[in-house]
């Protein structure tokens, strides 16, 4: 994979993994763009189309697109797979997720994803591997900031 | 110290709460100027906190530059909120264009070696995905070390990190070849899986580790045959496939290996059968990996049974209710109708059904498959069907669908007649959308079927009576009309109904093409043609005809007007040659480029070399160029002529002599340029009369499957001359020897000083911009003593 973007039905962009190195600049107009073809596409159109030399898999889950850049030789039905996953990940750990809750959490976002993907690769096929990874890490984090500060935080989902 | 910060989701709020975007802006400009302070004191206990804000506003669109120097302080402390935000913001901010991103290796190599599994985890990730190359070198060897640890969380992470570094330094492949064989005894499935990614890139990169890791194919094999036939595992199956993700790696390698390798390939027939047959497509997980094992058997030396399999198991996707399976069905089919034709073939109704997709990329494809599936035996059954298409398909799949129904035609018509009615068809239903040769070719077809002459034509003027819109259609029709109007008058026609027409009904259709705002210049030019042949043609007297000849005589249109007033010399002073002048054409001998009718009857062909075309100046001193000519017929000779020689020859040729005197002494013509198939040609004339004026003609010429496009030639000269470039003819050569490009270039060179040309080309050819600078040698002393 080259790239992840989601994004919401008004354009506006709420997570981004870059796992091929580009400018800002080129970052900035490959997401303008993508996004703006993306959106001009009908609800009942398939979920794959070609563009530049890369094949973009996008799948809308409420009110967010999901979007993949994959190369020549990737699978697409398994790319469409692998947002399914990611999905599934994020309602499992947020409790039916909505946009809101990748808006105010987006770092929780981009953690859950580092531990399905790593270098534009699946890393791991078990969705209790997954979830349990980021508990661990969760506590880690709540252990080190206990020792930090007096109160205690509830639950790993609290704010900075 | 400044006030409290604010919290991350406090700040998230406030900035969702802004009414405009220039709020916004002075919200984030705010918060921005804060973290900068804060980060300029170093307050190491909300550093993290901030660079959370920072990468928030990032997301939005604003700069986070300043934050990098941060992600590095935050990546080095020991606590592990600091560096999930720290190692979070290098790869959101750091890339290896930036030299600070070098400044983290050391805290990776530190991170890597202190082993708390998650701060391990942030280390590979990060690396993974913004380790440059000298990052890579770096901590290659760190990797490797992690690869056979006891942990299968640091192990998989370790060993996706080799498959990027290995991406970025493929010399550093042998360090980690030898740890493979141990990690595919891995049970594990995300190691496993990683595993299997790591073999696949070996592989690709290296033919010397393609043949060492065949040996893994019984390995393989026997692996997914544990997963295919491994009841429902809960953790790892989707919709009844157990871990699908796993199978498509694990066929995809079997893919690489066992491509051009027998020996392989026979190892993994069976279980290829086997897969293709059990796995359950009902839901998309299942798909997924049908389509990569009939990705795999298509690409290996499969049993021929396989491969029909595999095929029918695509025409089944076809049918499948789900769109994104039918596309990836017909991606595949496209790909695969030349080398097995006769399997795909047997799709044919399928893939003809998908026209009517409502998806445009899915009509696309289908008709793209639809054109490939065409043969001499389904032609008429499957022209019908495309036809039908043309009349309802989107615009923009139009100029594809009619173009490929012509080819089609021309490749395969089983008779001229229906070769004539599907082109006649293509340009009524769509004839703004064809390409510019069609005209040409429909012409050069009519004219070869002498027997289908009167047939055509009466067809042709029912057509034109109907719509004078369509250009191509009008182009050909006038043609006809003007060629073959005395069967149009004759009434009668075996094949069709018979038609009564008037001399004044045709000289009327002509009259109004001429005149009507929808006709283009070109369409003028065949249409007042017409209208001069059928002088010949028709019983009645000429005085409309000579009328509307003379009114032409003064329009604006250039072209138009010079026609108009030889034509009328024809009438007023030659009159006695003007039936052997406008005979019926001979068959014009096709090869090479396509060259249009009319341009043979009114200018020079490019492909005269000798020659250079004037710019049109209509004027009595032209004309009376040609007439000189016709007294002199000894100077034919000189003339090479474009047609073959025929009993009308040399009358016909008068037709297409250029207008200008000919040229005292050929100079010779001079390639300048060859690249890839891309020729450039010079030839040059001096015209007698100016000796201070070159003409150049420069030719572009393609021999190479390619096609060349954007072509711009641009010149200079030194500064004594003037140099004047004309507009090219085009900016495309198809390949294999397409119609070429040629511009004519002016120089005026009055103090006669050598002649020196640079010339700049640029073009896109295979795909790729080209950009050619040089100086002409060897450029002959005829062209400026």
């Amino acid at each position: 994979m080259q790239f992840m973007l989601l994004f919401s039905r008004q354009g506006k962009l709420r997570l981004q993994k870059w796992y091929v190195p580009l400018s800002d600049k080129e970052k900035k107009k490959i997401t303008r763009e993508l996004v703006q073809t993306v959106l001009a596409r009908k609800p009942k159109m398939c979920s794959f189309l070609e563009w530049r030399d890369l094949k973009i898999v996008y799948k809308r889950y409420a009110s967010l697109y999901f979007c993949c850049a994959i190369e020549d030789q990737d699978n697409e039905l398994i790319t469409l797979e692998i947002i399914h996953r990611y999905v599934e990940l994020l309602d499992k750990y947020f409790g039916s997720v909505c946009e809101l809750d990748i808006i105010f959490n987006f770092e929780k976002a981009y953690f859950i994803l580092d531990e399905f993907l790593l270098g534009g690769e699946v890393q791991e096929t078990s969705k209790k591997n997954v979830l349990k990874a980021i508990e661990q890490a969760d506590l880690l984090q709540e252990k080190t900031e206990n020792m930090f500060h007096s109160k205690s935080f509830i639950g790993s989902k609290k704010a900075y | 110290m400044v006030a409290p910060s604010l919290k991350l989701q406090d700040l998230i709020e406030e900035i969702r709460g802004a009414k405009t975007q220039a709020q916004e802006r002075e919200v984030i400009q705010k918060e921005c100027a804060h973290i900068r302070a804060s980060f300029r004191e170093g307050d190491p206990l909300h550093r993290h906190r901030q660079l959370a804000k920072l990468l928030y506003v990032h997301m939005l669109g604003y700069p986070a530059h300043f934050g990098q120097m941060e992600c590095l302080k935050l990546i080095a402390s020991p606590r592990f909120t600091d560096k999930r935000v720290g190692y979070l913001g290098a790869m959101l901010l750091l890339d290896e264009r930036q030299d600070a991103h070098l400044l983290i290796t050391n805290s990776i190599k530190n991170d890597l070696s202190q082993g708390i599994q998650p701060v391990q985890g942030l280390a590979l990730c990060t690396l993974s995905t913004m380790g440059s190359a000298e990052m890579c070198q770096d901590l290659a060897t760190e990797v490797e070390k992690l690869l056979l640890q006891p942990s299968p969380y640091v192990r998989k992470k370790a060993i996706l990190t080799a498959v990027h570094i290995i991406r970025k330094v493929p010399e550093l492949s042998n360090i980690f070849l030898p740890s493979c064989a141990q990690l595919l005894h891995e049970r594990h499935h995300g190691v496993l899986l990683g595993t299997i990614t790591l073999i696949t890139e070996l592989c690709e990169r290296s033919p010397a580790a393609l043949r060492h890791f065949r040996k893994v194919v019984p390995q393989l094999v026997q692996k997914l045959r544990t997963l295919v036939t491994t009841g429902y595992s809960t953790e790892h199956s989707i919709s009844g496939v157990s871990d699908p993700f796993l199978q498509v790696q694990i066929l995809r390698l079997l893919r690489i290996l066992g491509r051009n390798h027998e020996e392989s390939s026979e190892a993994m027939n069976d279980l290829l059968a086997q897969v293709a047959t059990n796995t359950d497509t009902s839901r998309n997980a299942g798909s997924a990996v049908l389509f990569e094992t009939v990705l795999t058997i298509m690409d290996i030396p499969s049993a021929a049974g396989l491969r029909v399999l595999a095929i029918n198991i695509l025409g089944r996707f076809l049918l499948h209710s789900d769109k994104n399976i039918r596309y990836v069905a017909l991606m595949s089919l496209l790909r695969l109708v030349q080398s097995d034709h006769n399997a795909v073939q047997r799709h044919r109704p399928t893939v003809v059904d998908c026209l009517q997709e409502t998806d445009a990329s899915l009509s696309r494809r289908a008709l793209e498959l639809s054109l490939a599936l065409v043969n001499s035996s389904n032609v008429r059954a499957m022209t019908r069907e495309l036809q039908a298409f043309l009349e309802s398909c989107p615009p923009d799949l139009r100029a594809d669908c009619a173009s490929g129904i012509l080819l089609a035609a021309e490749r395969f018509a089983p008779t001229k007649r229906w070769h004539m009615d599907t082109i006649l068809h293509v340009l009524t239903t769509a004839g703004t959308y064809v390409r510019d040769d069609a005209v040409a070719n429909l012409t050069q077809l009519i004219a070869g079927a002498q027997e289908l002459h009167a047939y055509s034509v009466r067809r042709l003027y029912s057509a034109l009576a109907e719509d004078i819109s369509q250009q191509p259609l009008v182009q050909v029709a006038a043609w006809c009309i003007g060629e073959y109007g005395d069967l149009l008058l004759e009434g009668n026609c075996e094949d069709i109904e018979p038609l009564q027409v008037e001399e004044e009904e045709v000289l009327a259709l002509l009259e109004r093409v001429l005149q009507s705002h929808m006709s283009l210049p070109a369409t003028r030019g065949y249409a007042l043609t017409a209208l001069m042949k059928l002088s010949t043609r028709l019983r009645g007297d000429n005085n409309r005809i000579r009328q509307v000849v003379s009114i032409y005589g003064s329009c604006l249109d250039v072209e138009l007007q010079q026609r108009a007033v030889e034509y009328n010399a024809l009438f007023r002073k030659y009159d006695h040659m003007r039936a052997a002048i406008l005979e019926k054409m001979p068959l014009v001998e096709r090869g090479g480029p396509q060259v249009d009718e009319e341009a043979k009857e009114s200018k020079a062909a490019a492909k005269l070399s000798e020659a250079a075309p004037v710019p049109a100046e209509p004027q009595a001193s032209k004309l009376l160029d040609l007439l000189d000519l016709l007294d002199g017929p000894s100077e034919d000779a000189q003339h090479p002529p474009p047609l073959d020689p025929s009993p009308g020859g040399a009358l016909v040729q008068l037709l297409d002599l250029p207008y200008a005197p000919p040229p005292p002494a050929p100079i010779p013509s001079l390639k300048v340029f060859e690249r890839e198939g891309v020729q450039l040609n010079l030839s040059f004339i001096r015209p007698p009369g100016t000796p201070a004026l070159l003409l150049i003609t420069v030719t572009v010429t393609n021999s190479s499957g390619g096609d060349v496009t954007h072509f711009i030639c641009q010149a200079a000269v030194p500064k004594s001359f003037q140099l004047q470039l004309q507009a090219p003819t085009g900016d495309t050569v198809p390949a294999q020897g397409g119609l070429p490009i040629t511009q004519l270039f002016r120089i005026l060179n009055p103090n006669k000083t050598p002649l020196r040309l640079k010339l700049r080309l640029t073009y896109n050819h295979f795909g790729q911009p080209v950009q050619e600078i040089f100086e002409v040698n060897n450029l002959p002393v005829e062209t400026w003593q």
